[in-house]
């Protein structure tokens, strides 16, 4: 890692070939710039996070700090390459007038044609489209149970501007729920009558995940409460009986169906790396996740 | 009414394909293929959440088992051998659905049990009579088990919604004839479209990207033809020796073992037309086309070769020759390494020779394409700057490292205007997630899912033969006539002179892989 203080983009951008010769000029076969807007405290953190989603996705990775926005503007950087990334990386800290125009540092550094996701892994813009940094990518990635302050609301907020190229890990984490539930309607033709979804008190997954289920069902969705850990049990109501998935402990879940024996099924709750790896993995509009989050909304409007 | 499932969109593509209810009854448990691929890679399917709930796995083998040992094999192997990391509840969920059912593959009371086993389980697991038969077993058995599968109505499901299918793995046969008995055996007992045919190399990432960089890309099709390209190299090599296989090995040799197969797979989508889609029909169509378009050449014994591996050091040790290795006759004839020239008769392909080589204790392991390309017809640069440009190449990658190579010139920096090779690379490694799944992984699930494009059909192993037994019959009558006999090479070289004799009759030399 070097150090750069009070310098600019285009210092950073030829630490970043001064870098890769050093290393022999290897192939890096980078495919995507990541942006993470990160908080001093958690930069380390989430960092290492950052690096392991690389392995699946080799990017230029830019942390970006935002410091306090009064006094004179300073631009300081960490550059680096190699030490467990598979890509290059800095991170960048922004003090004074700067941190009000952050784009002007970045944009300089977004790796030609290639695409751009940005991560905000605590308290993202209410309107991340339209945050500077925001509208430099195409892929918007936020994180409501990350959320510091009003977690409760953080998904209706990120549903209500959502824009194309928005997903929040919330909708990430249920993942492997909806494909249990949907390959659950593989198997039975049953008619969902009506379905629940129970989950700790504060859960966006919970939310999502009931109104994915409202949508695509057309049918009420109860949602209740539970001690955790995150989603507990989802059950959809047939006329031939429940189908259900309950997991107690975040680990191991139970699958029953009408007809059939319960049985076991892996459910584990899945880390950050894990889920900002498979949000990498499309970097176009996510349509399913767009008409739920409408469906989010809308509900939110009638409670 | 057709039923539409709510919950799926075709834009959803997130949902991954989970498997239906089902089980796979495995034969042959104490295999390497077993420990080391099948097993590790039904842990890593249901890591990643791709198997049913209920998943259950039969184990049946002559062995004095009770279901828990079968489980601690299972475990070991998992252990020693599964991609992703193991986790507690995975193997719970796994765990339940062991079954172990001892006995030979001629015995009735086995196969009667094996019968029981299955409906304890659709009643307990709830695999809805849906089961696939894994034959990890010497194709020799494979008319033994099929038969007492039908005998004991363990062939076709319990009802008009479930399946039984089974899975067999090469040698599909040993000659045209043989393939076709073997499929005869097979296809009395399962329909054509419950046979699934493992051909490993279909299952690997690079493999199938194949046909994504030439159909989905613009700048490589134009190219791909006999305008501009000189010839095809296809090479499949290993650094080892044939270990303790020389039961199966003496006899078969590695045109059978090795071409008849993997090569001549490869070579069919390095060369096929584009299909009207990627579903298993329009890709065998096209393969199809390709494979009964080749035409060897007339002098068989000057464009092929065939050799076995003398002593010699491989990578720092000094290793025995074929002849010496533990039961292998001294006047064995069979082939380690075998090289053919063929033509494909097409108006895409005529004038382009296809050269296909494999073999064992070469330098080191590697398989890979090489499309070399005509030399520029005009060099407007004089003949001493050109002298160390050679012929363009597209090298596909398929083991180990990956990727693609395009070898082209370009201008060595300086006063003079002087042209060198140079070589541009795209690792996959380094491009996309370094965890690709084992091939092993994605060939199980689609059999559980019924889904075929990844596998071979008889018409083509039938195809294959075709184009094979020609070759092997030139080398028979030859060990017949005492005329020639296979050559030898140093072990941990890249093959014998008579294979490179056979490419610089025809102007040219093999690439060093």
């Amino acid at each position: 890692m070097i150090e750069l203080t009070d310098t600019n983009a285009a210092a950073i951008a030829s630490e970043f070939v001064r870098a890769r010769k050093k290393a022999g000029s290897p192939a890096m076969g980078m495919v995507m710039t990541m942006v993470v807007v990160v908080d001093e405290d958690i930069a380390g953190d989430v960092m290492a996070v950052a690096r392991h989603a690389s392995h699946e996705h080799p990017a230029r990775v830019l942390g970006v700090i935002l410091g306090d926005a009064r006094g004179a503007a300073q631009v300081n950087a960490q550059v680096g390459a190699g030490a467990g990334w598979s890509g290059e990386t800095a991170l960048i800290r922004l003090k004074g007038e700067v941190v009000k125009h952050p784009e002007s540092v970045v944009l300089p550094l977004l790796l030609p044609d290639s695409p751009v996701a940005i991560y905000w892994p605590t308290d993202p813009p209410e309107d991340t489209a339209n945050d500077p940094l925001g509208a430099l990518a195409q892929r918007r990635i936020t994180d409501a149970a990350g959320a510091k302050r009003g977690k409760g609301k953080a998904i209706h907020t990120q549903c209500a501007s959502y824009t194309k190229g928005n997903t929040d890990l919330a909708w990430t984490r249920i993942t492997p729920w909806r494909a249990l539930l949907a390959a659950a309607l593989d198997q039975h033709h049953f008619q969902v009558t009506g379905a629940s979804v129970t989950a700790e008190r504060i859960s966006p997954s919970a939310d999502l995940l009931g109104a994915w289920l409202g949508d695509r069902l057309k049918v009420p969705v109860t949602r209740k409460n539970s001690s955790g850990p995150g989603i507990t049990e989802v059950v959809l109501e047939t006329k031939e009986g429940p189908i259900g998935i309950s997991r107690g402990d975040g680990k191991l879940a139970t699958y029953s169906s009408p007809g059939h024996p319960d049985r076991p099924i892996a459910l584990k709750r899945r880390d950050l790396p894990e889920l900002l790896a498979e949000e990498l993995r499309r970097l176009d509009e996510d349509d399913v996740y767009a008409e739920t989050a409408r469906k989010l909304v809308k509900m939110g409007r009638k409670a | 009414m057709t039923y539409t499932n709510p919950l799926r969109d075709p834009n959803d593509r997130r949902l991954p394909r989970i498997a239906g209810p089902c089980g796979l009854v495995l034969f042959g448990v104490t295999g390497d293929l077993s420990r080391k691929k099948i097993m590790p890679a039904i842990y890593d399917l249901a890591n990643r959440g791709l198997l049913p709930p209920g998943f259950s796995l039969v184990g049946f083998a002559r062995r004095d088992w009770a279901d828990q040992d079968f489980a601690q094999v299972v475990h070991d192997s998992v252990k020693s051998y599964a991609r992703t990391e193991f986790r507690e509840e995975v193997w719970q969920q796994l765990a339940e659905g062991f079954r172990f059912v001892p006995g030979d593959f001629d015995d009735d009371i086995a196969f009667d049990q094996l019968r029981r086993t299955i409906e304890e389980l659709d009643l307990a697991r709830g695999t809805d009579g849906n089961h696939a038969f894994y034959l990890a077993i010497p194709p020799g058995f494979f008319g033994t088990v099929v038969g007492q599968l039908k005998e004991h109505g363990l062939a076709d499901g319990g009802g008009a919604d479930s399946w039984r299918r089974v899975v067999v793995e090469k040698p599909f046969g040993h000659d045209l004839e043989s393939a076709q008995e073997l499929n005869n055996v097979l296809a009395g007992v399962f329909s054509s479209g419950s046979i699934f045919r493992i051909d490993h190399y279909l299952g690997k990432e690079t493999v199938q990207n194949i046909l994504a960089m030439r159909f989905a890309n613009t700048m490589f099709e134009p190219i791909w033809n006999a305008n501009y390209v000189d010839h095809v190299q296809i090479t499949m090599a290993e650094d080892g020796g044939i270990g303790g296989r020389a039961g199966y090995y003496d006899g078969i040799g590695a045109a059978r073992d090795v071409i008849q197969n993997h090569l001549l797979q490869l070579m069919s989508l390095v060369a096929m037309e584009e299909p009207t889609s990627f579903d298993a029909e329009s890709l065998r169509i096209e393969k199809q086309k390709v494979l009964s378009s080749v035409v060897l050449p007339r002098r068989l014994d000057l464009t092929t070769a065939r050799a076995q591996y003398a002593e010699g050091w491989a990578g720092g040790q000094k290793v025995a020759g074929f002849l010496e290795e533990e039961g292998i006759k001294k006047s064995s004839t069979t082939e380690t390494y075998a090289a053919v020239t063929l033509n494909i008769a097409t108006r895409r392909w005529a004038g382009v020779p296809f050269y296909l080589r494999t073999g064992k204790r070469l330098g080191r392991r590697v398989t890979e394409v090489a499309i070399v390309f005509k030399k520029a017809p005009h060099q407007p640069f004089g003949e001493s700057s050109t002298e160390d440009l050679t012929e363009n190449a597209l090298v596909i990658r398929i083991q180990p490292d990956e990727g693609v190579t395009l070898r082209f010139g370009s201008k060595v920096p300086g006063t003079a205007m002087e042209i060198r090779d140079v070589n541009m690379d795209f690792a996959y490694g380094g491009s996309f997630t370094e965890s690709s799944p084992e091939a092993y992984e994605r060939l199980i699930l689609d059999v559980l899912l019924g889904d075929p494009p990844l596998f071979p059909r008889h018409e083509e192993v039938e195809l294959s033969w075709k184009i094979l037994d020609p070759i092997l019959e030139h080398w028979a009558k030859q060990d017949a006539a005492g005329k020639a006999k296979p050559d030898s090479y140093e072990s941990g070289t890249w093959g014998p002179k008579s294979a490179d004799a056979m490419l610089a009759r025809d102007g040219r030399s093999w690439r060093r892989p």
